[in-house]
């Protein structure tokens, strides 16, 4: 197996032991977005409208939650200091932080999404674009994620600090991930919107793991 | 570079360039205000509200010109472990932010008469230069949120150098997107297209508006070398028990 395999396998197995961890971030993801209807009202039309948006903005913030964790308990425990003098390097295990991360987070927002979707009275026309969109925009914003916990390892409020740091880079994402839902509903192609999407992905994919790299070596000095 | 390393000598260098410095801002001040609020005519259209322009441009061209002194300070402070690249942009920072603001508020008081509103999400500049004003507040605040001062400037360099991606962002955004805000008039191909009359009040204000950043940065990173030299000579002091 190689470095990234290895990492990987290790969050996974480190995540299992502890399911509720995983479990929290989806329960947030569902009590968030059901604030929205007690918020603006009961008004079907209303939340017709606004669902796309309030999905993306809501999962965008679960997938935040549990970021703060990500690097301290290997900090604390001297396993990043052993990582980073490892033969794998930094950015793999950047990279496979990020893999393990969606996993265990994004993926059951994936699979709750439709059902949110429903409580939010979204059209059923939505729900392919809604899929899509999260399936390729959740990456960005876990990647994007990892390296603001990155920077923010080690510093005093660190979860409050690192969504100040990421929610400003992960706006496109949101505007063209609730923009595709948007297109669906009104009957028109989402290709280009999902094509963006997967650009940004593909961006994020290259610059996020070194980044993330030079930002743990700062947490390491 | 190496020879600002010390941050004695770049006390001296500050010290003896402030004064006039600061005299030139306010004589620049002086003639841009004469000019914009005085001295040149009100807008065929706008009438007297264009005189906010005469604030507004100026902001926000500093508040890309500072972001981007911000993202050289980092690239220094990264590369080289500049130390005076580190007060730098501790310094100008905050400075930044302040223009933003400017930048948005004017702007806002702007558009209230020549859009009809104060705000519209739809349009991609005030967007993208709100997006700018947060990515200055995560770099102060990231900033101070260590108890290692090195290590909370060096993980905001990383932050000020992604933040970058903005920078093209703010500045094409109106041709991009051609929306409310007007695309640029002054360096564009075919010459400026804007009158003489107002071209000469928005430039002194430009001037003046530049003058007073480097004024402030300088003020900002001599009382930040001063605190550092307080602080360590505070622990110095504890440490020896006196």
């Amino acid at each position: 197996m190689n470095g990234f395999t290895l990492l990987l396998a290790r969050d996974l197995r480190l995540a299992w032991r502890r399911p509720a961890d995983a479990a929290v971030a989806l329960a947030f993801f569902i009590v968030a977005a059901c604030l929205f209807p007690f918020g603006v009202g009961a008004d079907q039309q209303l939340l017709t409208r606004i669902a796309p948006g309030v999905l993306w903005a809501v999962a965008l913030l679960a997938t935040l939650l549990p970021l703060e964790r990500l690097f301290l308990a290997d900090a604390e425990d001297g396993a990043l200091d052993r990582l980073a003098l490892g033969p794998h390097g930094l950015a793999t295990l950047v990279l496979a932080k990020a893999a393990a991360q969606w996993l265990i987070v994004a993926l059951p927002l994936l699979l709750a999404a439709p059902l949110v979707a429903l409580l939010l009275n979204m059209d059923g026309r939505g729900f392919g674009a809604l899929i899509a969109a999260l399936a390729l925009g959740t990456p960005t914003l876990v990647l994007i994620g990892t390296v603001a916990a990155a920077l923010a390892t080690g510093a005093r409020r660190g979860g409050v600090l690192l969504a100040l740091l990421a929610l400003p880079l992960e706006l496109p994402v949101l505007i063209f991930g609730a923009g595709a839902i948007d297109a669906a509903l009104a009957g028109l192609p989402f290709v280009s919107h999902l094509q963006v999407l997967a650009g940004l992905l593909l961006g994020s994919l290259v610059i996020a793991p070194f980044a993330g790299a030079a930002a743990l070596k700062l947490a390491l000095e | 570079m190496q020879f600002l390393a010390n941050p004695a000598r770049f006390l001296r260098i500050a010290n003896a360039v402030l004064p006039p410095l600061a005299i030139l801002t306010i004589a620049l001040f002086a003639g841009g205000l004469y000019y914009a609020f005085l001295a040149s005519p009100p807008d065929y259209q706008q009438g007297d509200s264009v005189r906010i322009m005469y604030i507004h441009v100026p902001a926000a061209w500093m508040a890309l010109m500072t972001y981007a002194s911000l993202a050289v300070f980092a690239f220094l402070l990264l590369v080289w472990k500049h130390p005076l690249a580190e007060v730098l942009a501790k310094a100008a920072a905050p400075i930044g932010a302040g223009f933003t603001l400017i930048a948005l508020i004017t702007g806002s008081l702007l558009g209230k008469p020549t859009w009809g509103t104060w705000w519209a999400w739809g349009d991609a500049r005030l967007t993208s230069v709100l997006v700018l004003f947060f990515f200055y507040l995560g770099h102060i605040a990231l900033t101070h949120a260590f108890d290692d001062a090195t290590r909370g400037a060096r993980a905001a360099a990383v932050l000020a150098i992604v933040g970058v991606v903005n920078l093209p962002v703010v500045k094409f955004s109106v041709d991009w997107w051609s929306t409310l805000h007007q695309p640029a008039s002054i360096s564009r191909i075919g010459g400026s297209a804007i009158d003489p009359a107002m071209l000469t009040p928005l430039l002194l204000m430009a001037g003046a508006f530049l003058g007073y950043f480097l004024c402030l940065l300088l003020l900002r990173a001599r009382a930040e070398l001063a605190r550092r030299k307080r602080r360590a000579l505070e622990l110095l002091a504890a440490e020896s028990g006196v």
